[in-house]
């Protein structure tokens, strides 16, 4: 227990890596997750064959070979960006194929006449689905969201594996001073656990308050 | 006002509008009749082009009917349809439903389209259910919603897929009675329904079709007592001995 106790400094900057890392590849990933399923769903054929191929490509790609090849990869081409911003972008990019999947997800669950009555008063597609369907899509798939979300927390300590200093990687060195790899690595796993539930929290809030009378 | 020349409409292999010929007039209340699956609804459907045509023409108002983009977004704003399902935006309140397009669409500012919409919504009789969620509402209030939504867009035209199919029967009267308000008005409607008695009471014309025809077209009056052709006198015959 000492062994978590006499490196709660290391822990704390970890953690703190980890949360930024899991926050700005969520916002990321959301961003581009969402037009990607605007993409997916869009009236026009190219839009959709590059959605779906994007969706495919990233959900059949380990993430940690992603992260390799962005880390060593890029550098090699002349694109030199900070680790961290490399790892984020990697990650967001990975996982907003996992957002779009749900989101498509949502808007296949409201009903097609939401959107024709929405055209039928002259609203272009893209405002149909901005004030339209789109926010009818978000209530139905808070808790999948939620899920990414969590999933997407403990994939960002995949970014340990190629240097960057996340709450895993603090753990690792921790541990290569003090060889007591039982109370250290349950102590990083309980601080993942920690996010996870504040994560689970606030979905199960939001759903009841989102959640809509039909 | 509306003219459709030569229309057809496949479904894959199903040929369901074969060649037809309309005109609605301004001011003419048009009622399209006729069986289930005779195409009635796919017509009414075609006139905003929520359904494509497979040949022929439409014309607005002497314009070709744009078919996608901006100029169809632009068409769309000037003809309101009112759907069987009602189709109100579910996460809005009724008066939020009846903002939105007014506001989006037409540039409105939100205290002009909050006064038109409170005054439309009193005008379909249901000023007191401003501030409800669609699912609050029953389905003649719900549908009366409708119609304030597609009125705030101040249509040139106005099309009904058969309003009151979806309504408990003791609410069909409530939204008639509306859409009889309507006609008096002069607005220039398309109304697909089984509603006879609507038919009877406001229509300047009647639209009788069978597979996917017009078979027969004409006055109400004339229509109901003596029908030329005999698949109406079939149709009515059925519809009407109840």
């Amino acid at each position: 227990m000492s062994a978590v106790l006499d490196h709660l400094p290391e822990f704390w900057e970890g953690l703190l890596v980890t949360l930024q890392l899991t926050a700005a590849s969520f916002a990321g990933a959301a961003a581009v997750g969402l037009v990607i399923t605007a993409m997916r769903v869009s009236p026009v054929g190219v839009l959709r064959a590059i959605g779906t191929a994007y969706v495919e490509t990233f959900q059949n790609l380990p993430l940690l070979v992603l992260l390799v090849l962005a880390v060593f990869g890029l550098p090699e081409i002349g694109i030199k960006a900070g680790l961290l911003t490399t790892a984020v972008v990697v990650i967001a990019l990975y996982e907003a194929a996992y957002i779009a999947e749900a989101l498509r997800s949502g808007v296949n669950a409201v009903s097609a006449g939401q959107g024709e009555a929405a055209r039928a008063l002259g609203l272009s597609f893209g405002q149909s689905l901005r004030h339209v369907v789109l926010p009818q899509a978000l209530r139905t798939v808070i808790q999948p969201l939620g899920n990414v979300f969590i999933a997407l927390t403990m994939n960002t300590s995949l970014a340990a594996a190629v240097g960057v200093v996340d709450l895993t990687a603090a753990a690792n060195r921790v541990n290569l001073a003090e060889a007591q790899p039982i109370p250290i690595f349950v102590g990083a796993g309980l601080a993942y656990a920690l996010i996870a539930a504040c994560a689970g929290f606030v979905t199960g809030r939001l759903e009841r308050r989102l959640g809509m009378v039909r | 006002m509306i003219q459709v020349k030569g229309l057809n409409k496949w479904f894959g292999d199903h040929h369901v509008l074969h060649d037809v010929d309309l005109e609605v007039a301004r001011g003419e209340v048009v009622v399209v009749i006729g069986p289930s699956g005779s195409g009635k609804s796919t017509l009414c459907r075609c006139l905003n082009r929520l359904e494509s045509a497979g040949s022929g023409e439409i014309l607005i108002d002497g314009v070709p009917a744009p078919v996608e983009g901006r100029e169809l977004a632009r068409l769309r704003a000037d003809v309101g349809m009112v759907f069987q399902s009602f189709n109100l935006f579910q996460h809005k309140t009724v008066l939020e439903n009846v903002m939105l397009a007014p506001m989006k669409v037409r540039g409105v500012t939100r205290a002009e389209a909050e006064r038109t919409g409170r005054e439309l919504l009193a005008r379909v009789g249901i000023a007191e259910q401003a501030g409800k969620l669609p699912a609050q509402l029953s389905g003649g209030q719900q549908q009366r919603a409708a119609i304030a939504r597609a009125l705030a867009m101040r249509p040139k035209v106005m099309l009904f897929d058969e309003p009151t199919s979806a309504l408990d029967p003791e609410m069909v009267g409530e939204v008639l009675d509306v859409m009889v308000g309507l006609a008096a008005d002069g607005m220039t409607m398309v109304v697909v329904t089984h509603e006879m008695g609507f038919a009877r009471r406001a229509a300047d014309r009647v639209v009788f079709m069978d597979g996917g025809r017009i078979v027969e077209t004409g006055e109400p009056n004339a229509f109901f007592e003596a029908p030329k052709t005999d698949r109406a006198r079939d149709f009515l015959a059925k519809v009407l001995t109840h």
